[in-house]
């Protein structure tokens, strides 16, 4: 049997206290496994334990506790292993800047050994796959945030990997150019059988990982295909959006004893039956409402339902602290 | 092989980084030969003379501590992020980076040397290539120093301040502007134990045996070998620092 291409055992983490903050844990006897070929999402709020999580599977930092295999290879006792194996494309560009793209992707190959004829053949693949041939003699500073992410990508994958690390890789791109990164991912999965394991607080882009995690405030609150983990749920989500938002709801609990939740203006409530129940709170309110939608859980949906509380205000609050 | 394609590989981005700045490139050697040649000029050609060996180290200390520099920036920008999790052993990684700097500040220091004689100095052959050999290991040593003070820094600004309270008067106490021999004795002690003091004794030696001031001092034997050793503890010291930070 092969080993899997990612193990955590039990994997906890606490950042020591500094002069200006007390000590934090950041990842709470975490545990999961990532079968080969996978395209892996670790879904959670900021602050909720993915980037302290990417560190250690990246071999950034060492975990205060349990342990994690990359291949059946331990990342700390063999870290020069398990760097050979990985591609890591982390959330902070790892540019320079005032080197070309070419120059940025021969150095980074260089670092994994490869050199030479076989170094020029590979950055000139990269370079075409990726749509930065024209780009390659310019400075790496004066690309797009999108072609500096493919650089990244590019660069990463020139020695190989078999595993691929992404940390928040759709932060800060625009629709487009994230469209555009899950077509080269899921082309990655398909022509080289590649693992990819990232990072996310998309919820839209989880939903495109074959399996994933959900990790609030350092603890594992859920796992599974995002079809598996949505139908723990049942039932239907139905939003209504009103100029009173507020009334409507008060109106609605009056009426048919259910309390909707408000969120962000809109009014969202869980139950069975979502088809039957609209026309009688349309019949119910008529002119009080402006639209009416339907929709199966989703993966937001989950989260509140496993942790009580929603994904965004975690991180409002994130913010504020 | 994989060792030394590495720091090859960090080594040159230090070249491309320096050479295509040219703000930097006479940003590091204008400043120090503007001290000389206004200081030199007031003081008349004996101090021109004399000066020339500290300002030659000054041109190192700017230029080779003032790359390191870029450490703070490569952590910020997530450059050197990428670089430790790379299979690339960490004492590459620091020799990359102090070779690269040190490369620059000795280049920028030669740029100076070939003067020596235009200054009336009674350099030969022979003279000028004990004169890159010191130069050769102060630059080394100098960024050795750089290397560990920015790795333990989170900012540019608090750098500088360490340059300015710390580099500058090591610099100032060696010779570099007034001799050991004229000095009072706790400062000739400090001058002693002040390894930037054997660079500059060093290629005052090598270019003016005679008239150096500094012959009781040390001989340029001895300062070669004092240069070697401290380089050679302050790169050991500098693949430790970094290789606990990385494991942290």
């Amino acid at each position: 049997m092969t080993a899997p291409a990612v193990a955590l055992k039990a994997v906890g983490h606490v950042y020591p206290a500094r002069k200006k903050s007390p000590a934090r844990e950041a990842l709470k006897a975490v545990s999961f496994e990532v079968a080969a070929g996978e395209i892996f999402g670790v879904l959670g709020p900021n602050g909720g334990g993915k980037s302290t999580l990417f560190k250690i599977l990246s071999t950034a930092l060492r975990p205060s506790s349990g342990a994690a295999e990359v291949f059946g290879l331990d990342v700390i006792k063999d870290a020069g292993a398990v760097r050979r194996r990985l591609g890591v494309v982390f959330q902070s560009p790892s540019l320079d800047a005032k080197l070309t793209v070419r120059e940025n992707m021969e150095q980074q190959g260089r670092l994994y050994g490869v050199r030479g004829a076989e170094l020029a053949k590979r950055v000139a693949e990269g370079l075409e796959r990726y749509g930065l041939a024209s780009r390659a003699d310019d400075y790496a500073g004066a690309l797009s945030g999108g072609q500096k992410r493919r650089v990244e990508l590019a660069k990463s994958l020139l020695h190989r990997p078999d595993l691929i690390l992404l940390d928040e890789p759709s932060t800060g791109l625009d629709p487009g150019a994230r469209r555009d990164l899950w077509d080269h991912l899921k082309d990655l999965r398909a022509a080289r059988s590649s693992t990819i394991l990232l990072t996310t607080h998309y919820m839209d882009e989880a939903e495109n990982c074959s399996r994933l995690i959900l990790l609030d405030e350092g603890r594992l609150a859920a796992q599974g295909t995002p079809a598996a983990l949505k139908s723990e749920i049942g039932g239907d989500v139905i939003a209504i959006e009103s100029a009173d938002p507020a009334g409507l709801g008060a109106r609605i609990k009056e009426r048919f004893g259910v309390s909707p939740a408000q969120v962000d203006g809109v009014l969202r409530i869980e139950r069975e039956s979502g088809h039957a129940f609209i026309p009688q709170v349309v019949e119910a309110f008529p002119g009080e409402i402006r639209s009416v939608s339907l929709s199966k859980p989703t993966l937001e949906d989950v989260f509140m339902h496993r942790t009580g509380h929603r994904f965004w205000v975690k991180e409002e609050e994130a913010h504020k602290a | 092989m994989n060792f030394l394609l590495a720091v090859a590989s960090l080594w040159e981005r230090e070249m491309k980084r320096f050479f295509r700045d040219r703000a930097r490139v006479v940003g590091a050697i204008a400043p120090p030969v503007l001290f000389w040649f206004l200081i030199g000029s007031g003081l008349g050609p004996k101090v021109l003379q004399y000066y020339f060996s500290g300002t030659l180290v000054l041109i190192v200390l700017f230029t080779a501590v003032f790359a390191t520099i870029s450490i703070i920036d490569d952590r910020k920008e997530g450059f050197l992020q990428s670089v430790l999790v790379s299979p690339a052993p960490r004492l590459a990684v620091v020799m990359g980076k102090v070779l690269g700097a040190a490369t620059v500040g000795f280049v920028e220091g030669l740029c100076f040397l070939v003067f020596a004689r235009a200054v009336g100095l009674p350099a030969g052959l022979m003279d000028y290539l004990w004169a890159v050999l010191v130069l050769a290991l102060c630059a080394l040593g100098l960024t050795g120093i750089g290397f560990c003070i920015a790795w333990s820094m989170e900012s540019t600004q608090g750098f500088h301040a360490v340059m300015n309270l710390f580099l500058i008067p090591l610099w100032m106490l060696s010779g570099a502007l007034f001799p050991a021999a004229t000095a009072p004795v706790w400062l000739r002690w400090v001058m002693r134990v002040n390894p930037v003091t054997y660079a500059v004794v060093g290629l005052q030696e090598a270019l003016s045996p005679m008239r150096a001031g500094g012959a009781a001092f040390a001989s340029l034997s001895s300062c070669l070998i004092v240069l070697a050793g401290f380089s050679a503890a302050i790169l050991a010291f500098s693949a430790w620092l970094a290789g606990t930070a990385a494991a942290g």
